[in-house]
């Protein structure tokens, strides 16, 4: 059990983390000028800029210039070949009384149902493990080892083990349900038709949930012991102590892992994918599936560019809407 | 020894019931599957193809040994470390040098890339892939180089998501480091470089541990860019797993036995190296 025991690791960390965020930049300036004026700095940053160029620049200059034109798989060899076709791509995807649109507006939607539940479980989840194991008592290293088990395991080999609970006829949901509990009339489809939608929720939020324990737990390690032997002192008890330490003192972490949260759970693609396969359901028909399948299985690259552009813009918005009302929050509640 | 214990108190009854209660309900959520894969594995095919029973009706290791004849998955396992190791030291070893730069330094532009790489985290990988696969090929038809379904194309892809958030990482961390430590190195007649190998890097050891640990997995487990990618010569395990459904039937307890060949040597390394993840994340991301 050594190997899960976190404490000394972290509370040096901790020591580390308070002296250095306030008092290291102030104390920037006195690094030598010849060092601060030289080159030194953007030689270090060089390969990075450079892959940066390759993998995010470029790429997306490139998807960009792709969402203007009729891009279709004649034209993976020539893309300057490629009709200009100005906004249509737009225009057809925004489109929502035409099929392309009214897809597209429902894998949003769905995208966004998807979304909320398996960010709020998820978030529900790790906060509930990480406040009842941030007291010791025996089996909390195992238990902690135990919960971040969905992290660790690799996505593919864990959903295709859902995918194989979740199977019509030799599958364990359906076994409980219906043969054990009879709480079903006939064995139940689950990963195709309307119950898809639950059997992406649920398989998401045992993948996503560890993540959000793992950051509270980290993040509970930063609040100091002393306000909870003071507020013990004034005589308040447990319950009160989570309600008015521990859970305002989480609102920095809480605000950066619902934002990652929500990032990653709406670009999710590797969930859908090995649950469902290459076209997901229509009630489980996530946003980045939707592209994948407009793009490389209908050979549509330029609508799907389009697509993605769109999704890029949602995402900008939606991002810095969320950090422009969490940063005045913080303002305002640290004077 | 537990230092951040939350109260010198005993905690009351109402406390305990409920921590009994939730604690218990998420250790059987997160290990049911794990069940399923253990016990899966160990059955005959007739038993994973019919009803599902809690109780294997007979022990067998068979689909072990079976694994490795219906795919190759000795390749792929290959395929996959070769990729997701060389993903992680490409992007941990660039990000050491740039976040030390951004870290340490002023210069002008320091926003931009520092922005640049906070924001291209958050975007979806779905819209780099089509871009990728069309500069891929187009490289190949013009120069000969085969990057498209190559392995170190693969690697390049992965730099996508592991390069910004090991940056964005280590930023954190560096800042966390004492700036006294290199600086006193530097008065002393270090050079930079020096001083962040011998000050720097060794006082950041849980939090480069931390950022290998994620790359090295998120590549481990990555199916987007593996799918579209590879061929049959350098497919990773992520598209590989999928060979155990053939048109008749799907071998599950074979699937299950791969899955877990696959799963334990990243878990058992994960739980090994975690109490560096977690001191990782409090220095370098929650602050």
């Amino acid at each position: 059990m050594t190997a899960v025991t976190t404490d000394p690791q972290v509370d040096k960390s901790d020591r580390v983390t308070s002296t250095g965020t306030g008092d290291a930049r102030r104390r920037l300036p006195r690094i030598p000028d010849r060092i601060r004026r030289g080159g030194l700095p953007y030689l270090l940053l060089l390969p990075a800029v450079l892959l940066e160029l390759l993998i995010h620049i470029i790429p997306m200059a490139i998807g960009m210039m792709m969402s203007f034109r009729q891009f279709t798989q004649f034209y993976i060899n020539n893309w300057a070949g490629a009709p200009w076709t100005g906004l249509d791509n737009y225009s057809i995807a925004v489109d929502f009384n035409a099929p392309i649109g009214e897809a597209l507006l429902h894998s949003f939607l769905v995208t966004c149902v998807f979304t909320f539940f398996a960010v709020g479980l998820a978030w529900l989840f790790g906060i509930a493990a990480a406040i009842m194991l941030q007291e010791n008592f025996r089996g909390r290293g195992f238990l902690r080892a135990v919960f971040l088990v969905p992290y660790a395991l690799p996505v593919y080999a864990a959903v295709i083990t859902w995918a194989f609970m979740f199977q019509r006829d030799n599958g364990l949901v359906n076994h409980v349900l219906h043969d054990q509990l009879g709480l079903t009339d006939a064995p139940s489809f689950w990963l195709i038709g309307d119950n898809s939608i639950y059997a992406l929720i649920i398989v998401s939020v045992w993948k996503g949930w560890p993540f959000a324990f793992l950051m509270l737990m980290a993040g509970l390690q930063n609040i100091p012991r002393e306000l909870y032997e003071a507020a013990s002192i004034d005589g308040a008890g447990i319950w009160q102590q989570i309600r008015k330490i521990t859970l305002p003192s989480l609102r920095p972490v809480n605000q950066v892992l619902v934002l990652v949260l929500f990032l990653w759970t709406f670009n999710d693609f590797n969930t859908p994918y090995v649950l469902f396969g290459k076209s997901a359901p229509e009630n489980a028909d996530l946003i980045s599936i939707h592209i994948y399948q407009s793009s490389f299985v209908t050979w549509n690259f330029g609508s799907g560019s389009a697509m993605s552009v769109l999704l890029l813009l949602f995402l900008l918005v939606v991002t810095a809407v969320y950090l422009f009302f969490t940063s005045r929050g913080r303002k305002g509640s640290h004077g | 020894m537990a230092s951040h214990a939350r109260s010198p108190m005993a905690a009351p009854q109402s406390f305990l019931w409920t921590r009994r209660i939730v604690l218990t309900l998420l250790a059987g959520f997160v290990l049911l599957p794990v069940y399923v894969m253990v016990s899966s594995s160990l059955k005959p095919l007739q038993d994973v193809s019919g009803k599902f029973q809690w109780i294997p009706s007979e022990l067998t290791v068979q689909p072990y040994f079976d694994i490795w004849e219906t795919v190759p998955l000795a390749k792929y396992f290959v395929n996959s470390l070769i990729v997701a190791t060389s993903a992680t030291v490409l992007s941990v070893t660039i990000a050491v040098f740039s976040a030390y730069a951004v870290s340490r330094y002023n210069f002008r532009g320091k926003r931009v890339f520092t922005v640049t790489v906070l924001s291209t985290q958050m975007f979806p990988g779905i819209l780099f892939l089509l871009p990728l696969f069309l500069i891929f090929v187009n490289i190949g038809n013009s120069t000969g180089l085969a990057l498209y379904g190559s392995r170190g194309g693969l690697i390049l892809t992965y730099l996508t998501f592991s390069l910004p958030f090991s940056i964005w990482m280590l930023i954190g961390y560096f800042d966390s480091i004492p700036r006294d430590l290199d600086e006193a190195a530097l008065v002393d007649g270090c050079g930079p470089i020096r001083a962040l190998f011998q000050v720097v890097v060794p006082a950041a050891v849980p939090g480069i541990v931390a950022v290998s640990v994620y790359s090295f997995m998120t590549a481990w487990g990555e199916v987007l860019f593996a799918s579209v990618m590879t061929n049959d010569e350098t497919r990773t395990l992520a598209v590989g797993l999928q060979g155990y459904a053939t048109l008749n039937d799907v071998y599950w307890n074979q699937v299950m036995a791969a899955s877990l060949v696959v799963s334990v040597p990243i878990v058992a390394g994960f739980l090994l190296l975690q109490r560096y993840l977690v001191a990782g994340l409090t220095a370098g991301a929650v602050k």
